[in-house]
């Protein structure tokens, strides 16, 4: 049995947290969530001279290629720092679609630029109120062109191109477009997290590159958001243990009635139980990872199971942190908010915790079936 | 990153494997034994062949195994259908104790019985007014030229009607702070002196007994530690009862619930197709295999040698309320037929019914939630403890609810 993460990877792990320590404390997060920056563009150079972003992509693009298992070891420590650039956007989901889906000359185009940073790619899905199906999707192309609008985007005020879900009428109802958005109509939105940035993208006779086969788009994004729920996960898993960690360095240091509060069991109970939930989310995490570096058939279930319990641990840690910090965490000067927008931010942002319990079960029920 | 065993893991598998094939006793061979004849002759057999207590020397029964060599073994014997144990206390508990504190004469006097299954152990610690607060136990040992004498009571001792043999802490200083007037000793069960009434519990068994000790005589040679240093010795048999009990629960899983929500109707149709049926399902599974995983992780450090991280510790708090609350909805799902228990109606012959009103001695039983959960907050999390405010009091000077 070697469920473990190896001795290089571990060093990576230690050599990210010191990295983003210094150059992203909160004070760099708390910077981006009031002031008019998108991202931290500074953080974002330095993590792309340290090769993150070329992590999965091969070397032939310009990429380091390690496997998915080092991606997972970064994306836990951008999410135990709310780090607020755009690296899901880009490495998680961009990034994966290309490797999935992507022409030779597609792949040529975009995963060098990816690989150093000088490219951002996001993923649009969403385009109003519920989950997400192709029948509902009214973002359509016609020719090579999209018409429609995709509310909301991550990162889609700042990236190069977007990987564009829309409506087809044959296959399985959905294809996938690439679009440069340079000359695109996008307009910010305003999010629950300002630390990191979205838009809503308008378009109107938008000139577009179909990315994989026609009307093979949703099962290609289902394959996309299992691959991306696993370092999200990471993300959300990494996030929850530095919530737990700041509501715990608080409790000892608040005294009340002659005592810290970190000796009173409501407030030692109440970081038990995040402890229990963190600690259940990080293992079906290394799950995932395993199935994702190895790609597993059980991936579905995977995916889906780590999704499921780090969003369950991120909102608890993240909501439980404020109330054991009391009236003091609820302050803006306090960073308790911190966590708690990006906890419920990541937690919709690739489908909520039904909808993948509601995946979940469905993919151990097709997997009894085969 | 894999699942798989190392070159020496694999070897050592195979091994035990194809001992199990050849050995483990056919339903005739135990056609007419008692579940402890049964247990015994199970145990014996291992013995013989060297597969007892392999992680322990060999100079008292085992076979000087690794940690993953046990968990191996463990695994193996596991896919057989195998007697059940009755020696979990006496080899689990007792024998680390007696390794760490008893003498040489009394190891290999008492060691190798207990690995061949010739003595069964009791554990002789909890009292009607000592549980969670195990070190206020009341019963006294005062000396008696060369014996100590014992007058007092326990409880919720498992086995103890069939035991050849106890371990047993009691007050032998109540003017001193409770944790230092406390020894610790091991006795024979058939000392005049001791009646064992069995505890009828709310699921109808009766796996429990109460424990009476009237003028009991144990000789000062069978004392484990100094007088007064019996929490200490304790604690060596406690650490080794929540590694016993890591995992817990059993009876009802995931899959035992899905099979039934796929099977009733809810609203007419499948429950399995509700959405709220499928998330309740989908966070038991994600807590089922974040345990799974977690027990992975720790098999992980095992087999490179090294000591496991705290994560197992969360093992039986998180089994034992979802297995208390899996059977529940079970039996929601079921609707009026859920109440039923009569094996000839129940569905799966009344295992929902059983594991519910089991459960609730799980979430008790060897740590309550409660006690587990400071245990994480203290151990793992490095919080204080919570204010105790018979904290260097001498014991009889304690308020205690009775007086």
């Amino acid at each position: 049995m070697n469920f473990e993460f190896s001795a290089e990877q571990n060093l990576l792990r230690e050599q990210a947290q010191g990295f983003l320590q210094e150059h992203c404390p909160l004070t760099a997060v708390r910077a981006i969530l009031e002031g008019d920056a998108a991202y931290d563009a500074a953080l974002w150079r330095k993590m792309a001279d340290l090769g993150w972003m070329a992590t999965v992509i091969p070397e032939q693009h310009g990429g380091i290629g390690l496997t998915h298992l080092e991606l997972c070891v970064i994306a836990e420590e951008l999410g135990r720092a709310v780090a607020p650039v755009p690296f899901s956007s880009s490495a998680y989901l961009a990034t994966e679609a290309l490797l999935l889906a992507g022409s030779d000359a597609q792949k040529e185009r975009w995963l060098p630029k990816l690989a150093t940073g000088d490219a951002i790619g996001a993923f649009a899905l969403a385009e109003s109120a519920g989950e997400p199906r192709p029948e509902r999707l009214a973002t359509t192309a016609v020719g090579d062109q999209l018409r429609g609008e995709k509310l909301p985007v991550a990162d889609g005020d700042i990236a190069d191109f977007a990987v564009v879900v829309a409506k087809a009428d044959g296959g399985d109802g959905a294809s996938l477009y690439l679009t440069e958005l340079a000359d695109a109509q996008r307009h910010p939105v305003a999010t629950l997290d300002p630390s990191r940035s979205h838009a809503r993208l308008v378009f109107d006779g938008q000139p577009a590159e179909p990315l994989g086969a026609a009307g093979g788009g949703w099962a290609l994004t289902q394959q996309l958001l299992n691959r991306a729920a696993v370092l999200f996960a990471w993300e959300q898993s990494g996030g929850a243990a530095a919530a737990l960690e700041m509501a715990k360095e608080y409790a000892l240091g608040r005294f009340a009635f002659g005592r810290p509060i970190a000796s009173y069991q409501a407030i030692k109970h109440k970081l038990a139980h995040a402890y229990v939930k963190n600690t259940l989310a990080r293992s079906n995490c290394y799950y995932g990872a395993w199935a994702l570096s190895t790609d597993a058939p059980d991936l579905p279930v995977a995916a889906a199971t780590a999704r499921v319990s780090a969003t369950q641990a991120y909102y608890y840690a993240s909501k439980e942190n404020i109330q054991t910090h009391g009236g003091m965490g609820f302050t803006w000067e306090f960073d308790c908010q911190l966590h708690y927008r990006r906890a419920k931010l990541l937690s919709v942002h690739i489908g909520s915790e039904s909808a993948w319990q509601h995946k979940l079960i469905g993919a151990i029920e097709a997997q009894a079936a085969a | 990153m894999d699942f798989n065993d190392t070159k020496e893991e694999a070897a050592f598998r195979a091994e035990a494997r194809a001992w199990l094939e050849a050995n483990v006793p056919s339903r005739q061979e135990l056609e007419g034994l008692d579940e402890i004849q049964a247990a015994k002759l199970w145990q014996k057999r291992k013995y013989d062949a060297g597969w007892a207590c392999i992680r322990w020397p060999k100079e008292y029964g085992g076979r000087d195994a690794s940690a993953i060599e046990q968990v191996i073994w463990n695994q193996e014997e596991g896919k057989f259908a195998t007697p059940g144990s009755v020696f979990g206390i006496g080899q689990g508990m007792a024998a680390p104790t007696l390794m760490a504190w008893a003498s040489d004469e009394h190891k290999r006097k008492h060691l190798p019985p207990l690995a061949s299954g010739e003595h069964i152990w009791c554990q002789l610690f909890s009292e009607p007014a000592g549980g969670s607060d195990l070190a206020a136990l009341r019963t006294r040992a005062e000396k008696d030229g060369d014996d100590w004498v014992v007058n007092g009571q326990k409880i919720w001792t498992s086995g103890a009607h069939f035991s050849d043999y106890g371990i047993l802490v009691v007050r032998t200083d109540p003017t001193v702070p409770k944790h230092k007037g406390l020894s610790y000793f091991f006795l024979d069960m058939k000392s005049p002196g001791i009646d064992i009434r069995p505890i009828k519990q709310i699921s109808g068994g009766a796996n429990f007994n109460e424990v009476y000790f009237t003028d009991v005589r144990i000789p000062d040679d069978q004392r484990l530690g100094a007088v007064g240093q019996g929490w200490q010795v304790a604690l060596t048999t406690l650490m080794n009862e929540r590694m016993a009990i890591g995992g817990g629960g059993g009876g009802v899983g995931f899959r035992q619930v899905l099979a039934l929500a796929r099977r009733v109707e809810l609203d007419g149709a499948p429950a399995i197709e509700d959405k709220q049926v499928r998330a309740k399902l989908a966070t038991w599974y994600a807590q089922e295999t974040g345990l799974k995983y977690t027990g992975y992780r720790a098999l992980s450090a095992l087999s490179r040698g090294d000591t496991p991280g705290p994560e197992n510790s969360i093992g039986k708090l998180v089994a034992a309320s979802k297995t208390q609350d899996m059977a529940s909805f079970a039996m929601d799902l079921l609707g009026a037929s859920g109440a039923i228990t009569d094996p000839a109606y129940a569905e799966a012959r009344g295992m929902f019914q059983a594991t519910f009103m089991g459960s609730p001695g799980a979430r008790i039983a060897g740590g309550s939630d409660e006690i587990m959960l400071n245990i994480l907050a203290e151990r793992v999390l490095g919080l204080p403890q919570d204010v105790r405010v018979d904290k260097g009091i001498p014991f009889n000077e304690v308020p205690t609810g009775a007086s």
